[in-house]
């Protein structure tokens, strides 16, 4: 046993991690989820827009917003049941109501959303001859407001669903990512409206556009400067690329709300890329916290520094 | 409410279990364990875990399953390291094998159960965590939530799969299949509070032995997940097996990043209404 050892080929394990492999398993999502993240989103804050065009008398914002709306919901619900592992089962997730899980409780709100909007974008478009459509031109109102009410919730839990994970680039952004998310939100279905509605009745959607877009560029960058290490997963790789554009994108788009109010041109390219940086972030995120599981590092470096620091008596 | 969090005396209990078995779980002393990987074989036979997908030869060391996952519910890791050690366990040329067989934690707070929207993943009476297939739909969910990168979404299956700690073993009385198999009894199945002794006593041993490097992993109540079903007594730090140093269970925080979603909602519901009012 006293022989030297010959140098053996890499990879060898090193101190820090188990021959570089990984710890933590990849989320088994695909594009899906960041697709439905984006969809959720312009849902629900197409819904808050219709809601507030139907109150306040623009009718072609609120008929138009209705359909977004609608239209996003029915991407978000074949998204998320398309990446299930087993997609005929989906209605397992109707057998418990778990607040522990954001997906359970996503699941909830999703579900309490939906016939509200459903209602109010089919008395939109069923013939007027109809009974039934002059029924559900009278419910429509408050059926909108019935979603409206679960519409922040839509925009926002999003972020909860990946935060309260073991995802190291989720979980660390849980203060950053909800108005990241909401931001984001706002940004789209604001931009989306903009671009389909003239802009002497796109006033609301421009400044929802215009807010939302300048908390999502803000909450963006403050995320990336709190995170601590774990901001490399955000800046560097294909999630960097993704955020870069994602950001390029929505300040131009917010550039362009401010600017050319007037303008349908310019209101329909400013809206296009609000919802172009919306998508881009969103998949920028989730790409973030795909890296941060693939190396080990990110889960080590940031355990070992908390235990460092537990083991540091605090000073009387 | 469940516990959510810290010490927890009564794992299946908390689950809503009366009149059950006390928990159970494994001590595995990869001071012993030779890496013979019986523990893999006799699990994938007793719970029809198929073979990997391709025959993924790894190449860097004797561990050519890599890590825990759908198809590996028992994983053996081999590191190698320049040196000496004086166990009586394989040496070669001054160099040290560790060996350790890795498992489900079956944590007193898993995160997978938390999140799991279907019910599927549940506490059972020996308070071991299993996963319903007949219930699973292939969220994923589970998969992220885990802080050890056990449970994962078995490709072409498309439900989440890990160690069951051989529930239907256990409840014909039989030991789990890996610990049966266990030449060495590395892996140990026994009553909880049990294990947690002679653990202790096994470390005290090792160091009294001059293996200074010794400790338990998983054992500690006070931990980030409230203590493992499943823990280890290792030779040196986690990481180097693959083993997260500081794990801790996501559903910690779920009421503080439930907070900041408000906050995220209000303002977004204010963006709303702001922009319409004040206009005609």
């Amino acid at each position: 046993m006293s022989r030297r050892a010959e140098p053996l080929p890499p990879p060898r394990p090193d101190d820090h991690s188990y021959y570089g492999r990984p710890i933590l398993k990849p989320p088994a999502w695909d594009w899906r989820i960041p697709a439905y993240l984006f969809a959720g989103g312009l849902s629900g804050g197409s819904t808050l827009l219709s809601v507030g065009a139907d109150l306040t008398g623009r009718g072609r914002l609120r008929r138009r917003a209705r359909f977004t709306a609608v239209a996003g919901l029915g991407a978000s619900m074949y998204f998320l049941v398309s990446d299930l592992g087993k997609p005929l089962r989906f209605h397992h997730m109707l057998r418990v109501a778990k607040p522990t899980s954001p997906m359970s409780v996503g699941t909830w709100i999703l579900s309490a959303y939906s016939p509200g909007i459903g209602l109010a974008a089919a008395a939109e478009v069923l013939p007027a001859r109809w009974r039934l459509t002059r029924l559900l031109r009278r419910v429509a109102r408050p059926a909108s407001l019935s979603s409206a009410a679960l519409a922040p919730a839509l925009a926002g839990y999003t972020a909860v669903l990946l935060s309260q994970t073991a995802v190291p680039a989720w979980n660390t952004a849980h203060p950053y990512l909800p108005f990241v998310f909401t931001g984001s939100a706002a940004a789209s279905s604001g931009g989306v409206a903009m671009a389909l509605v003239p802009p002497a009745e796109a006033g609301p959607a421009r400044a929802f556009a215009a807010v939302g877009a300048a908390a999502e560029l803000v909450a963006s960058r403050v995320l990336e400067h709190r995170v601590g290490m774990v901001a490399e997963a955000y800046t560097t790789g294909r999630a960097h690329t993704l955020r870069r554009w994602s950001e390029y994108l929505t300040a131009g788009g917010l550039a362009g709300t401010l600017l050319g109010r007037r303008s349908r041109v310019a209101a329909v390219v400013a809206g296009l890329a609000l919802a172009a940086g919306s998508v881009l972030q969103r998949f920028g995120v989730f790409e973030a916290g795909v890296a941060s599981t693939r190396d080990p590092r990110y889960v080590v470096t940031p355990q070992r520094e908390r235990l460092a620091a537990a083991e540091v008596p605090t000073p009387r | 409410m469940n516990s959510l969090f810290g010490p927890l005396d009564d794992v299946a209990g908390d689950a809503g279990h009366v009149d059950h078995p006390p928990r159970v779980g494994f001590f595995t002393d990869t001071s012993v364990c030779i890496g013979c990987k019986a523990c893999e074989v006799a699990c994938k036979q007793w719970n029809g875990v198929p073979a990997a997908e391709h025959l993924d030869l790894l190449g860097m060391s004797h561990d050519n399953t890599g890590d825990l996952g759908a198809n590996a519910w028992r994983h053996v890791a081999f590191v190698e390291q320049s040196k000496p050690v004086d166990l009586g366990m394989p040496a070669v040329d001054g160099l040290r094998w560790l060996m350790a067989s890795d498992v489900c934690k079956h944590c007193t707070h898993a995160g997978c159960l938390d999140v799991c929207p279907t019910g599927a993943l549940f506490r059972t009476e020996f308070g071991s965590v299993v996963v319903q297939q007949d219930i699973c739909n292939g969220c994923g969910y589970c998969v992220s939530a885990c802080p050890y990168g056990v449970i994962e979404r078995r490709p072409g299956d498309g439900r989440a799969q890990k160690c069951t700690l051989c529930y239907d073993r256990l409840s014909g009385g039989l030991e789990p299949a890996c610990a049966k198999a266990c030449p060495t009894d590395s892996i140990q199945f026994g009553e909880l509070d049990e294990l947690r002794e002679r653990a202790a006593a096994r470390v005290e041993t090792l160091h009294e032995r001059g293996e200074t490097s010794a400790r338990l992993y998983g054992d500690d109540s006070r931990d980030g997940v409230g203590g493992n079903g499943a823990f280890f007594l290792l030779l040196d730090e986690p990481e180097v097996y693959g083993l997260p140093p500081d794990p801790v269970v996501p559903t910690r925080d779920a009421v503080r990043m439930w907070k900041f979603v408000g906050a995220a909602a209000g303002a977004f519901l204010a963006a709303a209404v702001g922009s319409f009012l004040g206009r005609r």
